[in-house]
């Protein structure tokens, strides 16, 4: 069952155009990736769906409703929840404070919520008393997913988890990722700059350029792409050794 | 004795200073700007409050004028924020600034336009009223406004600090964006902080008049609140409440004892040098390192 479906999305900043007409769609238990490089969009593209922004053109379906437009409170309603780059926790509420806020819009009991927080990460739950400004950058983004998932999402839109993380914490992070999608059926949208990390934990991927998606498919076919082995793998086939960077096209233009 | 008599009565004035300066950090925390008219909406408060209660005018019972003038005030700082406030969300902190000035003029002249000019006197049921203990007199009406700002501090604090809407409040002033992404509505909790700080400078108002005769201008008491709530380092409620103790108890006492100009400089005296020493103020929450 299709979760998540956006058609030609086109969202700006002022006169920028930063997405070109995006259409993405997310299926029940997936983990979908995005790469794309600093400043393609990918960004843009998650405010777009969570409400913070509106874009000018396209739609967005979720669930069979359409979302695009609406503000972000309802969009939490309806059961997309953003983890958004840079963790944006509340510095001076507590851990527990911070993560209450995440169930903000529920109108149930979120006590089992806050148990499975917990189970999944008890470093929250030993320091659950402090104000968030004194975790550290991993757990303010264990603190950070904690938070959406206290809002039970349907969907959760993760936007690099692993930014100004140690290699040791972002496969800590992504191992959780993984289990969190396993074990709880959570149905993932995933932002990463890290393509090695984020093509093993995802099921398929879309690549965005300059606000276009240029290609998509399972993530083994995308890892087999020469463009994707060149550019976000960092890897350079014996063929290609000698030829001119600047001679090897994109296939995708 | 004199000056325990007169820090008494300081500490009275002190609170009031401490509500107004309560509203412009609730303000502050809320549209990242301070409201100017804060003062004035004190005075038009304690106006409503009179209107509402005067024998000569409505004549209502004491508290139930209170209540509705609390009432109106909310509602009208709430529509201030809806109507007026809300379309600068985004321009510069002065914008803010122009913007409350002005809104300050718009309620003297209408607390002018229908009360006038001429000081009047809120009738309370504590009027003139004094109490003895050993060598010291004190007012009822200083008892009170002690009493009050004590119990509306506090519903204030547990409001903030044990509601779901007041936790929603705190996490929109420290992080608006993530306030949006849980789903916080922000613009309708900056309304309704915007309305509780009309309700709280009503409160500040009467208090006001219990003390003395009120006309339009009494608004400019707001510039030494605003000193108060500088001193307690604008973000702070606690600091707020403690920067118009502060000003108050040493306003008379340097009245008494320093020349009289000086006295009347004091309050300014006291955030000059709490900016210099301490530059976020009395109560700056500790910086924290954003990882
Ligand atoms: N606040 C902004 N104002 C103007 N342009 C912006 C703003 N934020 C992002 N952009 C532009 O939009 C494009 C997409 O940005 P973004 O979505 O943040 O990319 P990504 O997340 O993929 O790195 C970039 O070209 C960027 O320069
Ligand atoms: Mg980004």
């Amino acid at each position: 069952m299709t979760v998540l479906s956006t058609r030609n999305l086109e969202t700006f900043y002022g006169a920028i155009m930063a997405l070109r007409g995006v259409s993405i769609d997310v299926d029940q238990g997936e983990i979908v990736t995005i790469l794309g490089a600093n400043g393609a969009g990918k960004t843009t593209l998650m405010k777009t769906i969570a409400g913070l922004m509106d874009p000018e053109k396209g739609t967005i379906d979720f669930m069979g409703d359409q979302i695009a437009g609406l503000d972000p409170d309802r969009v939490v309603q309806k059961g997309i929840a953003l983890v958004p780059e840079g963790r944006e926790v509340f510095p001076y509420l507590t851990i527990e404070e911070n993560l209450r806020l995440g169930a903000y819009t529920r109108r149930d009991s979120s006590a089992d919520d806050l148990d499975l927080v917990y189970e999944y990460f008890p470093i929250l739950k030993e320091r659950r008393r402090q104000a968030a400004g004194f975790l550290s950058g991993g757990q303010q983004q264990m603190l950070a997913i904690g938070r959406g998932l206290m809002a039970r999402p349907r969907l959760m839109m993760l936007d690099e988890p692993s930014l100004g993380l140690s290699p040791l914490l972002t496969q800590e992070i992504f191992g959780i990722i993984a289990r969190l999608n396993a074990e709880q059926g959570v149905t993932m949208l995933l932002v990463e700059q890290n393509a090695h990390i984020a093509l093993a934990t995802a099921h398929k991927g879309y690549v965005l350029e300059m606000g276009r998606i240029v290609m998509a498919g399972s993530t083994e076919k995308l890892r087999a792409s020469d463009d994707i082995q060149e550019f976000y793998l960092g890897r350079t086939g014996e063929t290609q050794r000698d030829q001119k960077r600047w001679k090897r096209r994109k296939t995708w233009r | 004795m004199e000056l325990l008599q007169l820090m008494i009565g300081g500490l009275a004035n002190g609170c009031i200073y401490g509500l107004v300066a309560l509203g412009f950090v609730m303000i502050y925390k809320a549209s990242e700007g301070v409201n100017f008219a804060q003062g004035d909406m004190m005075m038009l408060g304690a106006f409503i409050a009179l209107g509402f209660g005067n024998t000569d005018q409505m004549g209502l019972p004491f508290g139930v004028a209170v209540l509705l003038a609390m009432v109106l005030m909310f509602g009208i700082g709430w529509g201030v924020e809806r109507v007026v406030v809300r379309q600068i969300f985004g321009q510069p902190q002065f914008a803010l600034v122009i913007l409350t000035i002005a809104l300050g003029f718009v309620f003297r002249f209408v607390a002018g336009s229908i009360w006038g000019y001429t000081p009047l006197v809120l009738e309370t049921p504590f009027a003139g009223q004094n109490l003895r203990s050993g060598g010291i007199v004190i007012s009822l009406a200083d008892l009170v406004t002690i009493g009050v700002t004590l119990v509306l501090t506090l519903a204030l604090w547990a409001f903030f600090a044990f509601t779901r809407i007041g936790l929603a409040a705190q996490a929109a002033s420290q992080n608006q964006m993530a306030a949006y992404i849980v789903g916080v509505p922000v613009m309708r909790v900056n309304s309704l902080i915007w309305g509780l700080s009309g309700a709280v400078a009503t409160v500040a108002g009467v208090l006001y008049a219990t003390r003395g005769a009120i006309d339009p201008n009494i608004g400019l008491l707001g510039i030494k609140a605003f000193a108060a709530a500088v001193i307690g380092g604008l973000g702070s409620l606690p600091g707020a409440l403690l920067g118009g103790l502060i000003i108050g108890v040493v306003e008379p006492v340097a009245g008494r004892y320093a020349p009289g100009e000086l006295a009347k400089m004091s309050p300014y005296i006291i955030m000059l040098i709490v900016l210099v020493t301490r530059p976020g103020g009395l109560f700056s929450q500790i910086q924290m390192k954003k990882v």
